[in-house]
């Protein structure tokens, strides 16, 4: 441990430590590399007409999509809207999961009851659901929020309920040594043993989450990046589509990333 | 002896019996247990694997309740988990989120009696067995038998009078549970505590206890009771294993098991 910042490290580590560097710089430049040219190839063979960018659009014709809707003032506003249902959709998703999770871990007989319907309502592809709740919920926001926050929470009960009937069973029987009510070894033990798993459904649910707020906003929507991706098609304007699909990866991209910051923080110690 | 003045004995087992049921049948894993611990004596419990050793300290310490017969603790039925008893589980279980210190207080905590006076008892504990300076550490950043020994401070930080130990060492290697074993003995019998340890390893049995209850197979009942009086001049587990005495009783005791393969 100590060793990492001591003045004195011999020569061959030191040799060591650059190798390890070295190739970390390595892989990252390659993967520069690799999206660069991919984009650059595009270019040119739009350019030279082996594709058609009325089909396959094109990285130029990409950039003026995205500093056309940048000027006319609506980019981040998709972009926020996207953003901000699929956060509600995960992290009301992962609560509530968590929260019946909890309920189901407190009753056996619960969990037994339930265990059929969540198997079902695990299998069952919840976009199907999705008509339902529009109806129900009205062609809204609201509606896509409750998409993306069913599609994250099944997969989440099921998650953290195995993760808390997972506990080792020593460490209950510690605590309840001490004298501890079922309370007491929920807050005491199986709650902190299990933080791991929770903030590794809420990385599961983020992807989820995404899925749910693009297909509601498939379904309904009239502004987002969903919107977007499905209005582009319907007038077929690719260029509108594949700027929205660059735009949604990277926003995807940056979410996972946080969450996955996040659970650097939350799990140091586990 | 049974039926004698209660108050001499800090545990009491009276004709203590244990049925499990399952689908499959009705287990019988402990039957007609009968045998008392004087004050800050060390008894060891050794018997085939599987036998009830582990399902007698549960019902010692109130985790569990007897189909039938009783247990005294103090001279009071054991009906539930009391202060009285301080349980050590096979491995430590010390709970990696939280600090040595946070560990170590948490019998009181659970149980709502953490003052002021049990905090300084908790600090005082780790300096006297040298882990002060680890309090603010987490487990991870311990060695094997430093963790060990916080488990032992966890428990008696608790102020139990009687310690159950469950196989406390075997999830160590065997150079470090020798280790352990000489240093959790002298903390036990320095803080004075009347001890039961369950263990199938007859040697560390003998090396600990002033007496060795053997069991049988299942249903579990007392074989025989070995009084342990060797001659070595400091009573030590290492010690022990080298007094005269040992490998008889060794040889006994392990006749008495009756182990095939």
């Amino acid at each position: 441990m100590s060793n990492k910042n001591s003045p004195n490290i011999s020569p061959q580590h030191a040799e060591y430590l650059r190798k390890v560097k070295r190739r970390k710089r390595t892989i990252l430049v390659t993967q520069i590399t690799l999206l660069a040219l991919f984009f650059a190839l595009w270019e040119i063979a739009a350019r030279i007409g082996v594709v058609d960018p009325f089909i396959s659009s094109q990285p130029s014709r990409i950039i003026d999509t995205i500093s056309n809707l940048y000027s006319d003032g609506n980019l981040f506003n998709h972009i926020a809207i996207t953003c901000v249902e699929t956060i509600l959709g995960f992290v009301l998703g992962t609560l509530i999961g968590i929260l019946v999770a909890i309920i189901l871990w407190c009753s056996e007989f619960l969990e037994k009851v339930m265990e059929p319907y969540l198997v079902v309502l695990n299998s069952l592809p919840k976009i199907a659901l999705g008509p339902i709740f529009i109806v129900w919920i009205g062609a809204g926001s609201l509606a896509i929020v409750v998409i993306a926050m069913t599609i994250s929470v099944v997969v989440t009960i099921l998650e953290v309920l195995n993760g808390f009937l997972g506990v080792d069973n020593d460490k209950i029987k510690l605590v309840k040594t001490f004298g501890a009510n079922r309370i007491q070894i929920l807050t005491k033990v199986v709650l902190p043993a299990s933080l791991p798993i929770m903030v590794n459904a809420l990385k599961v649910s983020v992807g989820l989450s995404w899925v749910g707020v693009v297909v509601g906003e498939f379904l309904v929507s009239k502004a987002g990046l969903g919107y977007l991706i499905v209005y582009g098609g319907q007038v077929f304007q690719l260029d509108l589509v594949m700027a929205s699909v660059i735009i949604l990866s990277v926003a995807a991209f940056l979410m996972y990333k946080m969450v996955a910051l996040i659970e650097k923080l939350v799990v140091k110690r586990n | 002896m049974v039926g004698g003045v209660k108050m001499n004995y800090v545990v009491e087992v009276c004709n203590l019996g244990m049925k499990y049921h399952s689908l499959n049948g009705e287990i019988d894993a402990l039957k007609n247990i009968n045998f008392s611990v004087s004050e800050g004596e060390f008894i060891s419990i050794v018997g085939p694997s599987g036998c009830g050793k582990s399902t007698l300290l549960s019902l010692i310490a109130g985790l569990i309740v007897p189909t039938s017969g009783e247990v005294f603790v103090e001279g009071k039925p054991v009906t539930e988990t009391s202060e009285k008893v301080g349980y050590m589980l096979q491995k430590d279980h010390l709970f990696e989120w939280r600090t040595i210190y946070q560990n170590v207080i948490l019998g009181p905590e659970i149980r709502r009696t953490l003052t002021a006076d049990t905090k300084e008892y908790a600090l005082k504990l780790l300096d006297t067995y040298g882990l002060l300076e680890f309090k603010d550490k987490y487990p991870s950043q311990l060695s094997g038998g430093m963790r060990q020994r916080a488990a032992l401070i966890r428990t008696l930080v608790a102020r139990p009078e009687i310690l159950l130990l469950d196989e406390a060492f075997s999830a160590l290697d065997y150079q470090t549970r020798l280790a352990v074993t000489e240093d959790i003995y002298s903390i036990i019998k320095k803080e004075n505590k009347t001890a039961i340890l369950v263990t199938h390893d007859i040697s560390e049995g003998i090396s600990m206890a002033d007496r060795v209850i053997v069991l049988t197979k299942r249903p579990a009942t007392i074989k025989k009771i070995h009084e342990i009086s060797l001659s070595c001049e400091k009573r030590t587990p290492m010690c022990s294993r080298e007094a005269a005495e040992f490998r008889e009783y060794f040889n006994k005791i392990w006749k008495e098991l009756d182990v095939y393969v």
